[in-house]
């Protein structure tokens, strides 16, 4: 009666048998990292916050607060860009937890899950293409910066370093809004996430101001803010004035192997956490 | 169970918090045939297909598709299922095209199979046209036909239809059920949920009813019918007359029910050779002047009625509602086709 034969399943004995699931895994990763790409350029307004937020902060922080802080040894502008970089991808992590809240509240969960996939090429494809979009929110803030006077004075290879570092910390964040994207009720709750925890998280830190003028117990929360670690971590890299440095905080003395162990360290609680609530929100 | 059933369900129970969902459902499709799993609102319908198809897990009971468990190897029911669920499961902002290859990609068929099975599927359900606009502009028809389209990428050897064609035009449906029909001609098995018993009726080899998380009954669409030997006799009077019930009452199973004006009766009867004589001769006898006398054999709605209690949606206009009205089960309906 029927004449359609069932695909047998691969192979999955020793590490060489699971090879074509992993490279399965990885396509799966692929696709779906494409797929979430192809909203952005049909919808570009949901990319404002990594295109127009760069530019307009920079504009904003460099011109009306710049001349009002004084930075020793340097310009605000060259103080403000690390921050600003900062700044700028922090917040833009709402929108992992954003779009991971969409996804899971529209029907096309259902057609991914019902798939032979890997189910957490959903949570992977999610961050590797808002680690694209970082990237191009991290270009435009490079290239607005150089067009407002910023100037980084060190080789190529620091400079690079430099952006990795806060790019390396905005992938780990993003799996903490996957988190909050995942155990939000509604796409609009995720977005208030941003205002509740990225804000104060950016803000309180160095990357806009130094922290020597805060209140005593403010500042210490500053310091220890990975934000303030991978933002003085960039400075240095960047050979850019980092007043940071004469704060006596562990993570001010080391901040780049600071926001190293940060990121290091929400990545590898954050992500497993994540790929636990999938599958307590997927299943019932 | 045989070897040879490509979709089988023992004991399937559900609960959603205080809603029982289902509460012991056995389903066994062959391979090759297609089952209508047909239903009012609520039913349970849509849980068994997510049951089915490993989106939810059963509180107890067993199911095996193609074979494997669907609790203890999901990912083996996923390599030889598709699936079109009641809501639109795509993406809105991709294209048609780009959601079949993105469904094709994510099943390991690689890329360029992808998109040449992709592009004979959007002909197929002539979506050609439409194939590079994005799905968010889509008609309901065409989204539901994606949606089919999706379900077929893979060339599954089972296939979950969650009221396909539930929202669609007559010629959208009619499409649809071609499509399903050469499915099952090249030995695909299909599960098939409906609300609509003429769909069922069509398609379906063998129909399961299920009310309430339970299957209420089970068999080919004809021997449904004929397990509901009752016909509906209706008759229209000239006038209306006080003794009319009191002369049909002994032919009819049941009560004999009057429309407002009077001049209506409908009663279930037993279908018997000279049944229409017989109601003529008694209500002659009366002194009632007929105008018309019918003697209707039961339709699958008929079926269905009587089984659920005939609590199907009001706003469903498919056949169905004259048959409601005769059973006498939904009283607020009465007079509604007159």
């Amino acid at each position: 009666m029927t004449t359609t034969t069932l695909r047998p399943a691969p192979a999955g004995t020793g590490i060489l048998g699971k090879l074509p699931a992993l490279l399965g895994g990885g396509r799966d990763v692929w696709g779906m990292t494409r797929r979430n790409l192809v909203h952005i350029s049909r919808e570009p307004m949901q990319l404002s916050d990594v295109t127009l937020q760069p530019v307009l902060f920079t504009v904003l922080f460099v011109y009306i607060f710049g001349g009002g802080i004084p930075i020793p040894h340097g310009s605000y502008r060259d103080f403000a860009l690390a921050g600003l970089l900062a700044l700028n991808l922090v917040t833009s992590t709402m929108g992992t937890a954003v779009g991971l809240s969409t996804d899971l509240h529209g029907g096309i969960i259902d057609r991914f899950r019902a798939l032979p996939m890997w189910q957490a090429a959903v949570l992977v494809g999610r961050s590797f293409a808002d680690l694209m979009t970082s990237c191009i929110c991290a270009l435009i803030v490079a290239v607005t910066g150089l067009a407002v006077g910023w100037r980084p004075d060190a080789g190529a290879g620091p400079v690079i370093g430099g952006f990795a570092l806060v790019l390396f910390f905005a992938y780990s964040l993003s799996w903490v809004a996957a988190c909050v994207g995942l155990n939000s009720k509604s796409p609009e709750s995720a977005a208030s996430f941003g205002f509740i925890v990225l804000f104060p998280l950016a803000f309180v830190s160095n990357a806009m101001v130094p922290t020597q003028h805060m209140p005593g117990w403010l500042q210490a929360v500053a310091d220890w803010n990975p934000v303030s670690a991978v933002t003085a971590g960039a400075r240095d890299l960047w050979g850019n004035p980092n007043p940071s440095a004469a704060i006596h905080a562990w993570p001010m003395q080391h901040p780049v192997e600071a926001g190293l162990i940060w990121s290091a360290l929400i990545l590898v609680i954050a992500a497993p956490l994540a790929s636990y609530f999938f599958r307590r929100r997927t299943t019932e | 169970m045989p070897r040879d059933m490509m979709i089988e369900a023992e004991e399937l129970a559900k609960r959603y918090g205080e809603t029982q969902a289902l509460a012991g459902v056995d389903l066994a499709v062959p391979g090759g045939r297609i089952l209508g799993l047909l239903g009012p609102n609520g039913a349970g319908k849509t849980t068994v297909v997510r049951i089915l198809t490993t989106l939810a897990l059963p509180d107890a009971g067993r199911a095996r598709v193609a074979g494997a468990d669907v609790v203890a190897h999901p990912a083996e029911v996923r390599r030889h299922i598709g699936v079109a669920a009641q809501d639109a499961t795509l993406d809105g902002l991709l294209t048609g095209r780009q959601n079949l290859v993105l469904v094709g990609e994510l099943s390991d068929m690689g890329r360029t199979a992808s998109r040449q099975r992709a592009t004979q599927l959007l002909a197929q359900f002539e979506l050609t046209d439409a194939a590079d606009r994005v799905m968010k502009g889509y008609s309901g028809g065409m989204r539901r036909r994606l949606d089919l389209a999706a379900a077929m990428m893979t060339r599954p050897p089972v296939l979950f239809l969650d009221e396909p064609t539930t929202g669609l035009d007559p010629v959208s449906r009619q499409r649809v059920w071609e499509a399903v029909r050469e499915l099952t001609a090249e030995g695909v098995t299909v599960l098939l949920t409906t609300q609509y018993l003429d769909e069922a009726d069509a398609l379906a080899d063998r129909i399961v009813v299920i009310d309430r998380g339970r299957v209420i009954a089970n068999g080919t669409p004809r021997e449904l019918k004929e397990a509901s030997r009752g016909a509906r006799l209706e008759v229209t009077l000239t006038a209306p007359y006080p003794g009319a019930v009191e002369a049909i009452g002994s032919l009819a199973v049941g009560r004999v029910r009057i429309s407002d004006d009077g001049r209506r009766l409908s009663a279930g009867v037993d279908s018997a050779p000279g049944l229409a004589t017989s109601v003529v001769r008694a209500l002659d006898a009366a002194g009632v002047l007929v105008d018309n006398v019918e003697v209707r054999q039961p339709s699958l709605d008929d079926v269905f009625f009587s089984l659920t209690g005939g609590h199907l949606p009001a706003e469903d206009d498919q056949p169905g509602d004259s048959a409601a009205s005769a059973h006498g089960t939904r009283p607020e309906m009465e007079g509604a086709g007159a």
